[in-house]
């Protein structure tokens, strides 16, 4: 056992993240797609700029993400692999990715459930394939933060939270 | 496991609020989201059942602005402390990067701090963490009430240390946040450590951000 290791998105990642999923956007005509890793944290959005706070969807998002894996190990399954959440006009699809990542498209009556689910399948075995190589390179050393980080946010720390 | 994205030029870290039900985790939070300066937080978010006990967590995200060219974040998450949730608690600890466990101080929870503590403990192995090697403070909350256990005899129940074995670390330390009092010393030929622990009212607010201060610090320091 270990204690908590980071992992970090370039932005070469996110230039060939951003390529896919607007091109699923394109051809699925759904209107945002958005990538949350699965402790809660918003890691791309493309397409529509979303309405909603970003960073408390992403942790909802985790958060019944993992609820629906448990539920799906009480019926015997390993996982349900997407979820899907039907609103009036907007709708949620989540396909899960490299089981770290959560793909979630936001669409509306425009397009289909239907045609959602099939081109999400596609982009999530490329999404695999990418993230997987990603989280292969964290051992390898990654680029950290610069010197004198940590002193810099410890005076931002006693500023907001009181010294 | 914090997040560093380079392409969002972004760094957030998750830091867990936990212990047993009726603690004081939520309070916590409330007070945070309550002083901290508008610009600085986001959405509070609780999932809590009708009578406001927290069902799944409460999420605070607090802005540290932006340090040497990164966004900076820390998640604040709460779980539910009844034990039957242990299934919810278990999710949210899912990349955690720093843990404080809020005790109820009254003399007639100690079992239930006691028992919250080794759940948390057990629940960080099974995500593969070890919780004497991550970010880790306690607080002792409700330190006001006419039943409040004595400091020295939570200590010894909740915190009473785990041997030093990297011979680097053999050495003594000063609580920062208590002078006089050490965090790692010898005993009997044993080094030992104790993690920084605060006396709290979350209700009052006292306490509250002495803690959260002390957390932020030790996850940053995992970064840099």
């Amino acid at each position: 056992m270990s204690g908590a290791s980071s992992w970090s998105f370039r932005e070469e990642d996110a230039a060939r993240i951003g390529a896919l999923l607007n091109s699923l956007l394109r051809e699925a005509n759904a209107r945002t797609a958005l990538l949350v890793d699965r402790t809660g944290q918003m890691l791309a959005t493309v397409g529509e700029e979303p309405r909603f706070d970003p960073v408390a969807f992403a942790s909802l998002t985790a958060a019944d993400f993992s609820a629906n894996d448990q539920l799906a190990r009480m019926l015997g399954e390993n996982e349900f692999g997407a979820l899907f959440h039907q609103g009036e006009k907007d709708s949620l699809y989540l396909a899960d990715v490299a089981r770290r990542v959560i793909l979630v498209v936001l669409f509306d009556n425009r397009t289909t459930l239907g045609l959602v689910k099939l081109r999400v399948r596609g982009v999530v075995e490329e999404l695999s394939a990418l993230f997987t190589a990603m989280f292969a390179r964290e051992t390898a050393g990654e680029p950290r933060v610069e010197t004198g980080f940590v002193d810099e946010a410890e005076d931002e720390i006693d500023k907001l939270f009181g010294s | 496991m914090s997040l560093i994205n380079y392409a969002s030029r972004e760094i957030n870290c998750k830091l867990v609020y936990y212990g047993p039900g009726l603690g004081g985790k939520t309070t916590n939070l409330e007070y945070i989201y309550e002083k901290v300066a508008p610009a600085s937080k986001g959405k509070m978010i609780s999932l809590a059942t009708e009578t406001e006990r927290t069902l799944f967590f409460d999420f605070l995200p607090v802005d540290l602005g932006t340090i040497r060219g990164f966004k900076t974040r820390f998640h604040l998450y709460t779980v539910p402390g009844q034990v039957y949730y242990n299934a919810s608690r278990k999710l949210i600890l899912k990349g955690v990067d720093g843990c404080v466990f809020v005790a109820d101080s009254q003399m007639e929870r100690m079992e239930a701090n006691i028992e919250s503590m080794q759940n948390l403990y057990d629940n960080m192995a099974q995500h593969g963490l070890d919780l004497t090697r991550i970010p880790f403070v306690i607080q002792y909350n409700k330190r006001d009430l006419p039943n409040a256990a004595p400091v020295e005899q939570l200590q010894e129940a909740l915190n009473p240390g785990w041997p030093v074995e990297d011979p680097a670390r053999q050495r003594p330390l000063v609580d920062p946040n208590r002078p006089g009092e050490m965090l790692i010393q010898e005993a009997d030929g044993v080094w030992v450590e104790r993690v920084p622990h605060f006396e709290a009212v979350a209700v009052r607010g006292d306490g509250v951000f002495d803690t959260l201060r002390a957390i932020s610090k030790l996850v940053l320091k995992t970064i840099g």
